[in-house]
């Protein structure tokens, strides 16, 4: 029988990689991730988890030591956040090039300087194009069943790609809820032993990571874009056959929240979503049309599924927790790329809130309705780009 | 006294974060005094720390402070020394900062014989993130990493900054806390790479896990098997003037160099 526990996003999240059994763990420690790897430390030494524990020297080394792992054809886990996962960046494409589906937690948090422990997305969200999956979660649960997916989905032979599993830092991965633990057995029927297509092997010797010379490397970027094509389609469905299991559904690449009627959308990412649908649910019965739509997939982006919820409403904001410098929020520009292809465009406004772990208050969302009713009911009133809360302006 | 140091302090970035009983204030303290009794001029001082408790420091010290990356302060005292080398750099680390993800860093100062002083402050643990295992956590101590004990040997940092090539190295305690103001004057005297180990207690993240009761009884540990010569048994440990050594400095060789190349001529 699963078991309910009061457990913290990084604990779920721990729980979650004992079910999975990775072989190999390696991790070095950094604030909001560390209780994660610490977690699994203990359930090594306790006997309750059979892998091996290494502690690494620095997170780039961490990485480095899944992939010799990985190379071997075992499972395998890191975790890490923020500067930690900066440090990673040399290693991420190594490890995606090379198709070892790891799984990695991210507890996102912000990125220095100035520095700050506290929470934003801007640490995975400026690793998106080093060809891992990022799948971004709302609550604790959520944390434990997205990671038991994303073993399925990265080991799925059609995709064969590394996936970051991304909770709030604080919000998520230090607050305790009520969590579902499935056992053992359950996620036996849910999640295959890893049969990898490669791996080193004494009487079929593999070389990793050739030089490619110009003849073949656009050929292996492709075979990587194809993966990621195929996570598209699967996301969803592994979503559905763990709903079917476990009885709970998180939404697959996207989960819309009272948008079929909506005239406003708000799209946003990760633990502010709850608060998102309350404030929809309160403008709703004051006769907002509210809805919400939160993304779960961040890579690969589900264009499509994005563009058929939003392209009837009037107006849609996207809540940012990151920005790509020069441009907007990262979030932002990948919605508007998904409506260019619709007949019909509604105004998209880009709200830039939670930086360095700022609250998103209920009332901050609500502000962000009411611009957007301005920005259909008076056109180019209002700004392309929202910081909210701004405490002073230029 | 506080007020004999005072001045040296940003006192309106006080409190500062550290947790009763740790030892870096008192190490913090130590330092400060090196530098009155070297009667350095505070504008001419930099303090370049990475990421950690110990590095906190600089945020509280009324010179010119960076507060740069974890891991990396060698690298950017590296970067300023050469660009400002009229320039006191004194660089403080955590255990882990310097020998762990900073490793490859220092034993590259130490290589070069730059003229920097670093300060490490080792309390066998990753303070800040809560207490897991760094490369100085004693063998079989317990770490949230190592909770039946920590299989991996620890480092000698001294041995190994001399044999890269650093040219003082010394260790002193919290609780010997005169001593590491001494031995921070010899270091800073030193033209070149000197390095100085503070032995430091951290009672939340590692007293408690390895059977401190209290702060004291790690100062008290400081105090019983801190040894300046002869014997070392079990957990005992060196303090005073631990090595030094000649060699060419670093940034007067680039000096030096530049000037040959230049014909003479030393500006520009
Ligand atoms: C690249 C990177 N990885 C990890 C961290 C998280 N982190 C902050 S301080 C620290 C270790 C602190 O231990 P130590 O250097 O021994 O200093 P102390 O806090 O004990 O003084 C770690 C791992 C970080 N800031 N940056």
């Amino acid at each position: 029988m699963a078991e309910r526990k009061f457990l913290n996003g990084n604990y779920a999240l721990a729980a979650a990689v004992k079910l999975a059994a990775p072989e190999v763990i390696a991790a070095y420690p950094i604030t909001p991730q560390s209780s994660i790897v610490e977690k699994l430390a203990e359930f090594v030494s306790n006997g309750e988890l059979e892998a091996d524990f290494i502690k690494v020297e620095s997170e780039h080394s961490a990485l480095a030591a899944c992939y010799g792992a990985a190379s071997t054809g075992c499972r395998v886990f890191t975790a890490t956040s923020s500067q930690g996962l900066a440090y990673m960046a040399e290693m991420l494409p190594y490890v995606s090039g090379n198709r070892f589906p790891v799984v990695m937690a991210v507890a996102n948090r912000g990125l220095a300087a100035p520095w700050t422990i506290w929470g934003d997305h801007q640490d995975a969200v400026s690793m998106r194009d080093h060809g891992w999956i990022q799948l971004h979660v709302e609550n604790a649960q959520e944390a434990l069943d997205t990671c038991l997916q994303a073993y399925k989905l990265a080991e799925h032979p059609g995709v064969l790609t590394p996936v970051m599993v991304c909770l709030d830092g604080f919000v998520l991965s230090h607050t305790e809820e009520l969590v579902e633990v499935p056992t053992a057995e359950e996620v036996k029927g849910f999640l295959p032993p890893y049969e990898p297509m490669h791996a080193v092997d004494m009487n079929n010797p593999t070389t990793f990571c050739i030089g490619a010379g110009p003849d073949v490397f656009t050929e292996y970027k492709y075979s990587q874009q194809l993966g990621m094509e195929a996570a598209l389609e699967l996301i969803p469905e592994i979503a559905a056959e763990f709903a079917e299991k476990f009885g709970r559904n998180h939404g697959g690449l996207i989960e819309s929240y009272s948008c079929e009627d909506a005239e406003y959308i708000l799209v946003s990412m990760g633990s502010v979503t709850g608060t998102a649908r309350v404030v929809a649910d309160q403008l709703r019965s004051e006769g907002v049309k509210a809805g919400i739509l939160k993304l779960r997939a961040f890579r690969p982006f589900p264009i499509q599924a994005v563009s058929q919820v939003i392209k009837r409403a009037k107006g849609i904001g996207v809540l940012d927790r990151d920005y790509s410098y020069g441009n907007e929020g990262a979030l932002a520009t990948e919605v508007k790329a998904a409506l260019y292809g619709s007949d019909v465009r509604p105004s998209v406004t880009n709200f830039i809130a939670g930086l360095g772990g700022r609250d998103i208050l209920p009332s901050d969302i609500r502000e962000m309705f009411a611009v957007l009713e301005r920005s259909v009911s008076q056109p180019g009133s209002v700004k392309p780009v929202n910081f909210v809360g701004l405490r002073w302006q230029r | 006294m506080f007020s004999e140091i005072a001045q040296y302090f940003r006192t309106e970035a006080l409190p500062h974060i550290w947790c009763p009983g740790c030892g870096i204030g008192t190490v913090t303290a130590a330092f400060v005094r090196a530098i009155k009794n070297l009667q350095l001029d505070q504008n001419k001082v930099v303090v370049v720390s990475g990421i950690g408790c110990s590095s906190r420091m600089t945020g509280y010290l009324d010179f010119n402070t960076l507060h740069t990356t974890h891991g990396r302060a060698l690298a950017f005292a590296t970067g300023l020394k050469l660009a400002r080398p009229e320039l006191d750099v004194f660089v403080v680390m955590g255990d882990g900062d310097s020998s762990a993800i900073g490793g490859n860093h220092l034993i590259h100062a130490a290589r070069r014989n730059i003229d920097i002083t670093a300060l490490v402050i080792n309390n066998s643990i990753y303070g800040m993130t809560g207490g897991q295992c760094s490369p100085l956590t004693p063998h079989d101590k317990r770490a949230t990493t190592s909770p039946y004990g920590n299989l991996d040997r620890p480092f000698d940092l001294l041995d190994l900054a001399r044999a890269a090539g650093a040219t003082y190295g010394a260790r002193a305690t919290a609780y010997h806390n005169q001593l590491l103001t001494k031995l921070l004057v010899n270091a800073y005297n030193n033209p070149g790479f000197s390095i100085v180990e503070a032995i430091s207690q951290c009672p939340v993240s590692y007293g408690r896990r390895n059977k401190f009761k209290t702060p004291a009884d790690m100062v008290l540990w400081q105090k019983e098997h801190a040894v300046t010569r002869g014997e070392l048994g079990g957990e005992d440990f060196l303090i005073g003037d631990i090595f030094k050594a000649q060699a060419p400095e670093f940034v007067a060789g680039y000096g030096k160099l530049r000037e040959r190349l230049r014909g003479g001529s030393a500006d520009g």
